[in-house]
């Protein structure tokens, strides 16, 4: 029934005769476009952000628990990775599946590359990467992820660098790997072992230039210098637990969706109901924001003045807004029961919050805190908007 | 650091087979279970996979639990696993709800 309402919306758009047979929607752009994955279903709805409007669902994509997406350089498909192992090629404009692949048991997400023609996937098992061609999604190389210890290590924090190539962290083995592809014949994988417990997420700073990873297993982060591999990785933000015991974790943070704002990166901490603020310049710790649960998602607002926090199970229904001059809890709001994920839009005038227990994606006006729509989703959970296209990292 | 106290471990251990001998697990309210069978799929299933299949965690399908102790698996849902992502939830579900989530585990009848 919500299918036909969808198809019925995307009539009334088409206001031009159309040529004969186009079951196709009108064209139109795609910079204004969010892709929301609907996890339980298996499907994606394409939505845009000018009118506030659902575009269309596009179904099949298996098992989208956990499921995140990259998009192509001219922001026409999206690369979903699904749970499942699968990797699905979605056509923004047609509004349709292009190709779709099961590469592996289990995955849990993926890069694709500066120059837009790999696409990479970061798996758990079988624990490794492996690279596509984004044309065809043929299978390009496969890198399994042995760390010193000799077993094969869940990978996770898979993003794309500022050199063209990607870079990840081995879960079980504690590692960090870069992979330089400027030769596909010859993959060059510059390792750091040894760098810490259970590594459970990664990305790269918006310059490209540092790669971090949060650890799990204790209280610190990796952090690497891209231009300066050489130096090797180094820990920050050590001990930051301050030796207390660590409260109980129901859903693991993430580093995606982080960012800067002035001279800080914002971080959740891991067994503490905190926002971590690092100084960029020497990495070190700046502030502590304390927040009302174990902090999931820490989205800086794209002009850097406020970000908005989600929370993991049983805090899940809440959202705290920080105000990052002030390094405090400006806000708290109870949007809608289980918040999954949230985005902005590229220049910070909506946020999208994908409200799971409440089968709707809620969008809101940053500044004035208010419910602009509401949008029919089946469990929704990642919500990504194409001007990630444009961005290193994810 | 994170290792939790073997002694309470112990206790709970004594206390959770006390009660098992002494009176069959409560039968839950159907609002609650149902409650339950959702926190299963979606929460747990955040690491384990929403179909339970594996994920961060592993697959707590009956097959990958074959031949566990179901006792030992109400204890570590209910006291996580030290040094690993699995946490307690015994703040959130007492003993009689830990042991409803691995029955419908162990015979591969989450709805
Ligand atoms: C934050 C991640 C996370 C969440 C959430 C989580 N688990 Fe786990 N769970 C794990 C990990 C990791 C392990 C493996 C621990 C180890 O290495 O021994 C595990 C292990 C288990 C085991 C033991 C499996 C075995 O083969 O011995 C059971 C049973 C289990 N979890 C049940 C649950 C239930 C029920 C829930 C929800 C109430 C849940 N888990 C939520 C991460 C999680």
């Amino acid at each position: 029934m919500r299918r036909r309402g969808l198809l019925a919306t995307s009539a009334a758009l088409a206001t031009f005769p159309r040529p004969a047979g186009a079951g196709c929607p009108e064209p139109r752009g795609t910079g204004d476009l969010l892709v929301v994955v609907e996890r339980a279903r298996g499907s994606v709805l394409v939505a845009e952000s000018t009118r506030r409007t659902i575009l269309g669902r596009i179904e099949g994509l298996g098992d989208l628990s956990h499921a995140s997406m990259v998009f192509s350089r001219d922001a026409r498909y999206a690369f979903v990775f699904g749970r499942d192992g699968g990797l699905s090629k979605v056509d923004l404009v047609e509004r349709r599946l292009r190709a779709r692949i099961v590469q592996a048991g289990n995955a849990i997400g993926g890069a694709i590359g500066r120059d837009g023609r790999i696409v990479a996937v970061a798996n758990y098992e079988p624990g490794g990467v492996r690279l596509f061609d984004a044309e065809s999604l043929d299978p390009l190389l496969e890198i399994p992820a042995i760390g010193a210890d000799g077993r094969r290590s869940k990978v996770v924090g898979l993003v794309d660098t500022a050199d063209g190539g990607f870079a990840f962290a081995l879960f079980d083995a504690g590692e960090i790997w870069l992979l330089d592809v400027t030769d596909l014949a010859e993959p060059r994988i510059t390792r750091f072992a040894g760098v810490g417990s259970l590594p459970y997420d990664g990305n790269v700073t918006a310059d490209g230039r540092f790669y971090l990873a949060g650890l799990f297993g204790e209280d610190g982060v990796v952090l690497v210098d891209l231009w300066h591999p050489e130096a090797g990785a180094r820990r920050i933000l050590d001990g930051y637990g301050r030796g207390e015991a660590p409260l109980p974790v129901y859903k693991m943070p993430h580093l995606e969706g982080w960012g800067t704002a002035g001279e800080h990166l914002f971080l959740p901490a891991v067994g503490r109901h905190e926002v971590l603020a690092v100084d960029r310049r020497s990495w070190r710790e700046a502030a502590r924001i304390p927040v009302l649960g174990q902090p999931v998602f820490v989205v800086v607002r794209p002009d850097g003045r406020e970000a908005w926090v989600s929370f993991a199970h049983p805090d899940n229904g809440k959202i705290q807004i920080l105000d990052l001059e002030r390094f405090a809890v400006a806000a708290t709001l109870s949007p809608g029961r289980a918040i999954l994920h949230l985005e902005f839009t590229p220049r910070g005038d909506q946020v999208w919050l994908s409200a799971r227990d409440d089968d709707r994606v809620i969008v809101m006006d940053p500044r004035r805190r208010e419910v602009l729509a509401h949008l029919p989703a089946e469990k929704p959970s990642g919500i990504f908007s194409t001007a990630r296209a444009h961005r290193i990292g994810s | 650091m994170r290792e939790r106290a073997a002694v309470a471990f112990a206790l709970l251990l004594a206390a959770l087979g006390r009660a098992q001998a002494e009176s069959a697990p409560a039968a839950l309210a159907p609002a609650r279970a149902a409650e339950l069978v959702h926190l299963l799929r979606h929460d747990c299933g955040s690491c384990h996979g929403l179909f339970l299949k594996g994920g961060l965690g592993p697959p707590l399908s009956p097959s990958a639990l074959a031949g566990k102790d179901p006792q030992a698996l109400v204890l570590t849902v209910l006291e996580g696993r030290a040094g690993t992502p699995m946490p307690p939830w015994k703040g959130l579900l007492d003993e009689a709800e830990a042991r409803f989530l691995v029955d419908l585990l162990l015979a591969g009848r989450v709805p």
